[in-house]
């Protein structure tokens, strides 16, 4: 498929898969921009969507509710979710809020 | 038990944080998206969204959504039994599951339907539907508990005390906004009366056809080189369009004279001062004190003015301000008995007599306003409008104001004292 950004787009077709990095920002309003990354990837056709959150230390309430988002986005195009790389302590409160239920951990 | 425990602390900090961004005033939108985010977050909701209740409409406008998908309608309406039932039941969740008997669930049953909204909650602040907050279903697709739902509201009292303050806010800036509109049409009706009035009292004279129009010109002229508020320009204006005011009473035959008056009609003429301070004296004049201009626009600093012979100090300083752009604009017109003096001998005359008749930081400010203006460094074309082209660009007038200024500076004593005169 050519494209503007024809490199990126080979290697999501060879794949269908994205990796977003959640990185630090989620807690804020500004986490809202990862959700629309996901989304942009979604819309491209991408079938696997790898949330790395390796570089997040805590996730608070509106980091949850970011990730739903992109929880929802995706069960509505059909894409599976996965969560790589999240502590100990996120991946407990996960747990109990019952977002494991809908994403893959890795 | 240590799992309720971590979830409590979880949507503790939810709330903490509503709490925390409710009070900052940060942009109302921003709060509102913050806020359905804390809501969704603290108790893992999947879909919802927060409205605004408008009372005039009737209905509920989305301010914020999640997940609801482009088919959710984003304006709802509400019949009057709907306000009943919601102002009764208060700020707490509604089941829309359990709810049905509502015209409004019956309405909007497909879009609830479709998006799994479960839960209700109609913002009532201060017995006042202010707005709503949807909910969808929970990550973990159990029900709703009871203190989830206790979670749900108190942080919808949060919200809903954002939107009415935000209302509030809004009424007073309407209202602030009403009374600005009709302070300004006050504004204008004064000041065109006071143009009316100016006109008339010129009418008066033929020989010095627009004098008041012109000193109210000069005087702002003053005002505004000397850095005075707005209001207070537009008072002196006022001020120098009303200062001759009395002379509405002095025969016409002595404004008119086409000599030199004697002394029994320059003494009628001199009441005018006098008789202007009674006319103007019973009207509230906002900004500046018109009256006294009027009174005392003849006096001199040096005490040689009338009517009271008044000594520098004791004259108030806007009727400085007119008595300078008075003396000035009888320098520059034409009188029947006498031609008007070139510009370059008017600014001779006003440096001379400074410190004497007028106070010298006025005249360096007057001479500065029309330095500026025949440089170019201001728009204006006021002195040339006024005094005609060819009058106010004759030959040597930049540098003979230059020099005066220069003369000038650093400018004379305010005060000047009487007792150190012969
Ligand atoms: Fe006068
Ligand atoms: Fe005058």
């Amino acid at each position: 498929m050519i494209t503007e950004n024809g490199a990126e787009t080979a290697f999501l077709a060879a794949d269908d898969k994205a990796v977003v990095l959640a990185g630090d920002y989620l807690n804020k309003l500004s986490g809202e921009a990862i959700e629309r990354e996901c989304k942009t990837k979604l819309e491209s056709g991408v079938k696997e969507l790898v949330v790395d959150f390796s570089q997040t230390e805590i996730i608070n309430s509106i980091g949850i509710s970011i990730l739903l988002g992109v929880i929802d986005t995706a069960a509505n195009s059909g894409a599976k979710v996965v969560f790589a790389d999240l502590n100990e302590e996120s991946a407990e409160l996960f747990e109990m809020l019952g977002l494991t239920k809908h994403v893959t951990m890795a | 038990m240590i799992e309720q425990r971590t979830k409590l602390i979880h949507a503790f900090g939810a709330l903490a944080d509503l709490g925390q961004e409710v009070a900052n005033k940060n942009n109302f939108q921003e709060t509102i998206r913050t806020s359905l985010h804390l809501i969704s977050g603290s108790l893992a909701i999947m879909r919802g969204g927060v409205a605004r209740y408008s009372r005039y409409g009737h209905e509920l406008n989305m301010l914020a959504v999640r997940g609801l998908g482009d088919d959710f309608p984003l304006s709802l309406s509400l019949c009057l039994e709907d306000e009943r039932q919601f102002l009764a039941n208060g700020l707490n969740p509604i089941e829309t599951e359990h709810a049905k008997v509502l015209p409004f669930f019956q309405v909007y049953d497909r879009s609830f339907d479709s998006r799994r909204i479960e839960l209700f909650v109609p913002l009532v602040i201060r017995d006042e539907i202010v707005g709503a907050v949807f909910l969808g279903e929970k990550a973990t697709g159990e029900p709703y508990t009871s203190y989830e739902k206790e979670i749900i509201c108190a942080m919808g009292r949060h919200i809903g005390v954002a939107i009415s303050q935000r209302n509030l806010m809004a009424e007073i800036e309407r209202h602030a906004e009403e009374n600005r509109k009709l302070f300004d049409d006050l504004r204008t009706t004064y000041n065109d009366t006071v143009k009316a009035f100016a006109a008339a009292i010129d009418c008066k004279d033929k020989y010095t056809e627009g004098h008041s129009v012109r000193v109210g010109r000069y005087s702002e002229i003053i005002a505004a080189e000397l850095d005075w508020s707005a209001d207070q320009v537009e008072g002196a204006a006022t001020a120098g369009y009303l200062h001759d005011v009395g002379k509405l009473t002095v025969e016409r035959k002595i404004i008119n004279a086409p000599y030199r008056i004697n002394a029994k009609e320059s003494a009628e003429l001199n009441k005018h001062p006098a008789v202007g301070f009674e006319i103007l004296q019973p009207i509230h004049h906002p900004y500046t004190d018109v009256p006294l201009a009027a009174k005392y626009h003849h006096e001199r600093l040096d005490g040689r003015g009338y009517p009271d012979g008044l000594y520098d100090r004791e004259i108030p300083y806007i009727a400085k301000v007119v008595n300078l752009a008075d003396s000035f604009d009888a320098m520059t017109t034409d009188r029947p008995y006498k031609a008007r003096r070139p510009a370059g001998e008017v600014i001779e005359d006003l440096r001379r007599n400074a410190g004497k008749q007028f106070a010298p930081e006025l005249v360096t400010a007057f001479l500065r306003g029309m330095l500026k203006e025949l440089t170019g460094e201001t728009k204006d074309k006021r002195f040339r409008r006024m005094l005609g082209r060819e009058y106010m660009e004759a030959e040597g007038i930049v540098p003979t104001l230059r020099n005066t200024l220069n003369e000038m500076r650093p400018t004379t004593p305010l005060t000047y004292i009487a007792s150190d005169q012969p």
